[in-house]
């Protein structure tokens, strides 16, 4: 279980700071898969960021099942147990996507495992595994093998920062299964994803929708789903943040 | 049978992994005498007579078959001057292997400079690799100044493989090559320099025949106070392409200068320099510490990746 309580951030300003986060208190349960959902510029990977400890917040603390983390760096994070996929992947000139998944595991993981890993994300391992992590990936593969590098650390809360990006369509689904297999496979570990793909939120326990760096509405999906998507104004502001939606639409 | 130590014998799994007697010809030098020598059927080595060094002929049409010309320094204060020549014949295809391992406990300098000239025949191909290493306590440093002249025929294809990761202190490479018609040489340079080292690697290559080409790219580490300077030269005298390439990682209060050489005689030339240096991004650090590593694993894991 993951908790936020009266986190704020803010950074230094021109004349005042600017708070990007703002007094958000937010639990994500175990066994639950927690949407954060919201505007452009809305302070979700922000949000991200507190919890994996790559930015420290200016009040408030996290906690991770009961234990205070909020001095914790990146890697006792990581060692606790919280795993983050970024929303954009970095890229290593001359390290392996085996590499990258052996370091994520933490061990020697077999070329086998390994692929195991890159084939929940959809991507046939063969080809893949010797790839360096650099330029040459799409930012679709790059994308994957994010995922997957999580997938490989068994985190008791997983972070994932708008997954969806940059995933065709076809592969779409898989990706859900992923996730709700993640949810299943770990008892006691919990989801979070950033998104703002319909899809995505069908799937949620929870949703919670963060808006100049407040909670701007928190509950259960039954509850929040139909008020972000039925009124003309959201589905207006939806269709302008989604164009992966759009497209889905036009698919379906 | 070899007569070398334990040390002689890590030097030689660093610079030429080897773990036993090569197959094939070899020459194994050790504190300036031959330790062994082997030639084959189509590769000969003999030792040169005027100056220190030997001379290896490989027949035209030898295939698959390899030469290992590692050399092994324990002895503190030797400095030698060792010319080695290679004749390969047309149509050979073979794989070069030398490297030198300096081991000095003792606190005089050691130093060991190596000219190789290689006569590449009409569409030989070569690959050849060298490794330096260097190790040891002493106060006396490990010099290694290897100079390296490449003449390619028609057709023929060179490619390099310079390796320098540890414990070498002073080092200047001069590399200069001349290619004719559709020759091809490819070099990849890797280099790491920690301390005080300085490391200087200077290339000059003309492409005189029509469509011949050459890639060029370094990629080095400087950490602590060292310093290396890279001075890529690439003369186009005819239809070529040229690609010199400086992929560079800074750390500490180290330093690097890169010096791009493009030099096009003619007009169907075309060449390219590419440089960068700075320090590791921020963000790999940071993800492969959401990975579960320390900074500093982070750090020696983006940097061994780099170097690979
Ligand atoms: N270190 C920083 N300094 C100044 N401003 C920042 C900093 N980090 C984030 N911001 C600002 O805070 C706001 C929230 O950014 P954040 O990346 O968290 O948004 P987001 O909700 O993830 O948006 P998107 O949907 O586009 O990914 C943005 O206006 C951003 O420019
Ligand atoms: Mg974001």
């Amino acid at each position: 279980m993951l908790e936020l309580k009266h986190l704020s951030f803010e950074v230094p300003g021109e004349e005042e700071a600017k708070e990007i986060i703002r007094d958000v208190s937010l639990v994500v349960p175990d066994d639950k898969l927690v949407v954060v959902t919201g505007p452009n510029g809305g302070g979700k990977s922000t949000l991200a960021k507190l919890i994996a400890g790559i930015e420290k917040p200016t009040a408030g603390q996290i906690f991770l099942g009961g234990e205070d983390i909020t001095e914790k760096s990146v890697t006792e994070r990581a060692k606790l147990g919280i795993g983050f996929a970024f929303q954009q992947p970095v890229r290593f000139k001359g390290i392996r996507v085996i590499d990258l998944l052996r370091i994520a595991a933490g061990k020697k993981l077999s070329v086998s495992d390994a692929c195991g890993y890159l084939s929940a994300v959809g991507m046939c391992a063969r080809d893949y595994i010797k790839r360096e992590v650099n330029a040459s990936l799409s930012g679709g593969e790059l994308k994957r093998i994010e995922i997957a590098t999580v997938l490989a650390r068994n985190p008791l809360v997983s972070v994932f920062d708008e997954p969806e990006a940059g995933i065709d369509l076809w592969s779409f689904q898989n990706l859900i299964e992923v996730f709700e297999k993640l949810r299943e496979s770990i008892s006691g570990s919990s989801i979070l994803i950033i998104s703002h793909q319909e899809r995505i939120l069908n799937i949620a326990d929870e949703i919670v929708v963060l808006k100049n760096g407040t909670i701007d509405k928190q509950g259960p999906r039954d509850e929040i789903l139909p008020s972000l998507i039925g009124t003309s104004a959201a589905v207006e502001e939806c269709r302008r943040l989604m164009p992966a939606a759009k497209g889905a639409e036009n698919h379906a | 049978m070899l007569k070398l130590d334990e040390i002689q014998m890590r030097l030689l799994r660093e610079v030429a992994d080897l773990h036993t007697v090569p197959e094939g010809a070899y020459n194994i030098r050790s504190n300036s005498e031959s330790a062994g020598r082997q030639s084959t059927a189509n590769i000969e080595i003999t030792p040169k007579t005027d100056v220190s060094g030997l001379e290896v002929r490989i027949k035209p049409g030898t295939k698959n078959e390899s030469v290992h010309i590692p050399v092994v320094m324990t002895k503190s204060g030797l400095k030698e001057l060792v010319y080695n020549d290679f004749f390969i014949g047309e149509n050979a295809d073979v794989v070069i292997v030398a490297g030198c391992g300096i081991d000095n406990c003792g606190n005089q300098d050691s130093e060991h400079d190596g000219i190789h000239r290689f006569y590449v025949g009409k569409n030989a191909k070569v690959k050849y690799v060298e490794k330096h290493y260097g190790s040891g306590t002493g106060t006396g440093k490990r010099i290694l100044n290897p100079g390296t002249e490449v003449y390619q025929e028609e057709g023929s294809s060179v490619e390099m493989e310079m390796v320098q990761i540890k414990g070498v202190d002073d080092t200047s490479r001069t590399t200069t090559a001349e290619l004719g018609a559709g020759a091809k040489l490819v070099v990849r340079e890797r280099l790491m320099t920690h301390g005080s080292q300085k490391a200087l690697s200077t290339y000059v290559v003309k492409l005189n025949g029509a469509d011949s080409s050459a890639d060029i790219v370094s990629r080095s580490v400087a950490r602590d106070d060292s310093f290396q300077t890279f001075d890529a030269k690439i003369v186009g005298n005819a239809a070529c392409h040229g690609h010199t390439e400086c992929d560079s990682i800074i750390m500490d209060r180290g330093r690097i200068l890169a010096v791009p050489g493009l030099e096009a005689n003619d007009v169907d030339a075309a060449l390219v320099h590419e440089a960068a240096i700075g320090k590791i991004a921020g963000d790999q650090i940071i993800k492969l510490m959401t990975l579960g590593l320390t900074e500093a694993e982070a750090e020696e894991q983006i940097i061994n990746g780099f170097l690979q």
